[in-house]
């Protein structure tokens, strides 16, 4: 599970306040803090350019279609 | 394609390593229990379907929402989306952190909140505001008073799809809708929305609306509705059996709604149509008293309201009609705009009226609803053997 994880480095002062923000705040560490932000940004970027399914979720939508009479 | 109202379709639905990584950290979060309506509002969010909004209201566009109809950036906006928290978490919550919204009763955790607020709205005030009244007997008041202590404001992720068990199969997302409209080459497509059966008057409607436009999205709120609404099994029913019989399967698609009604009248309606075009569709019906209950609101106030937006604002068409009924002078389908006959030369039956008929075994007149529809809805009230 390492492989699936690098590292990223942050100036010291930041990860401090970071670790000030996160107390009681529900997060474990200041890494589940910034991944938890990431994701959220790269949410909203994503939503303007990302295609709108993977192949897998594409197939699945067109098998419900075709069962609803939808789609030949 | 229309665009999604904001421009961009929202997706807060966690992929399946993000939903692992909640889910496992979902366990040491503070809880959150969601009500009904909040579960669906939270489904409807994650999904898009309240694009552009990312989650449950902050104090200022909560207030923004209440007073001018529009979010602070200017976009209409009809509706507070809201998430309550009791009185005895509110002490314990400084913000900001994130918590876990869990299911009502089986309080499985099914998305998170970064709360950014935890603040005190004045329902009372809320409901004067957004539903017009604050008459207790108003089942949207009676909502709001069954709340208590504060509301909690921020962005939200979905652990997986919602699911809208037993309609799973008719349950789709607004980037699906949007994928069937773009293969069937469907660029125009109308919204029909109810909490009721259809019956003729509704069809008419339907039927008006899709001779101008390439395809209709029958479209039924499917959440939470008033105790004396028929249910919604029934309610499917009744969706499917006029479809096969009734409606052309290559101009017409069947898709739940799961939204919880708020009984708001005219800035229902407004929030009907921006969520329907987040769906795809670029006109939307409204009728008499759409959204309404009892007389709190005027006949034609949901059709007046789209007034105070421009066109380009809203971005779907309200596609509006006048009462509609079967007319025995001009032996069809009619509306107040489109016949001279005399109240006694119309067939129409109110809610009510059509309850307490199905109670008491008797049959609907054809002229206001199709047999087949009729068969189910007397299924349903049938009276039980020894009862």
């Amino acid at each position: 599970m390492a492989q699936d994880k690098v590292t990223i480095k942050i100036p010291r002062p930041l990860y401090h306040k970071i670790r000030q923000i996160i107390d009681d705040s529900g997060f474990n560490s200041p890494t589940d803090f910034i991944v938890y932000v990431l994701r959220d940004v790269i949410s909203e970027k994503g939503a303007e350019n990302r295609e709108q399914f993977s192949p897998e979720e594409l197939s699945i939508l067109k098998k419900k279609l075709r069962n609803l009479g939808y789609l030949d | 394609m229309i665009e999604p109202h904001g421009g961009t379709l929202v997706n807060r639905i966690a992929d399946k390593a993000h939903a692992a990584q909640l889910r496992a950290h979902a366990a040491q979060l503070p809880a959150i229990e969601l009500n009904n309506r909040e579960v669906s509002d939270l489904s409807l969010l994650a999904a898009g379907a309240m694009s552009p909004l990312e989650g449950f209201m902050t104090r200022d566009v909560y207030e923004s929402v209440l007073d001018t109809l529009r979010l602070p950036d200017g976009l209409p906006w009809s509706l507070p989306v809201t998430l309550s928290i009791k009185d005895q978490d509110v002490a314990t919550m400084t913000t900001p952190f994130i918590a876990a919204l869990v299911a009502p009763q089986t309080r499985q955790p099914i998305g998170v909140i970064a709360v950014e607020e935890v603040f005190r709205p004045d329902l009372k005030s809320e409901a004067r505001r957004a539903l017009g009244t604050d008459d207790p007997d108003h089942p949207g008041v009676a909502y709001l008073d069954s709340l208590s202590g504060a509301y909690a404001g921020g962005k939200v992720w979905m652990l997986e799809r919602p699911i809208q068990p037993p309609f799973e199969e008719y349950d789709l997302l607004p980037a699906e809708t949007r994928a069937l409209f773009a293969k069937k080459g469907w660029n125009t497509v109308v919204a029909f929305q109810t909490r009721n059966p259809i019956h003729r008057a509704h069809e008419y409607l339907i039927k008006c609306a899709l001779e101008m436009v390439d395809g209709a999205l029958i479209h039924p709120a499917m959440g939470e509705t008033k105790p004396d609404d028929i249910p919604a099994g029934v309610r499917m029913e009744c969706y499917l059996t006029l479809l096969k019989n009734y409606f052309p399967a290559e101009h017409v698609a069947l898709s739940i709604f799961p939204y919880a009604m708020r009984y708001a009248g005219p800035r229902e309606a407004v929030h009907h149509a921006l969520l329907r075009r987040n769906y795809g569709c670029t006109h939307f019906i409204v009728g008499r008293d759409h959204a309404g209950v009892g007389n709190y609101y005027g006949t034609y106030d949901a059709q007046k309201i789209f007034d105070l937006f421009d066109r380009d604002e809203i971005g779907i068409e309200p596609v509006m009609f006048e009462h509609s009924f079967y007319c025995r002078k001009a032996r069809g389908m009619a509306s107040q705009k489109t016949t001279t006959s005399a109240r006694e030369d119309r067939i129409f039956l109110s809610g009510t009226r059509v309850r307490e008929m199905l109670a008491a075994g008797e049959e609907l007149p054809e002229e206001f609803t199709r047999p087949e529809v009729a068969q189910v809805l007397m299924r349903h009230y049938a009276p039980r053997p020894g009862k």
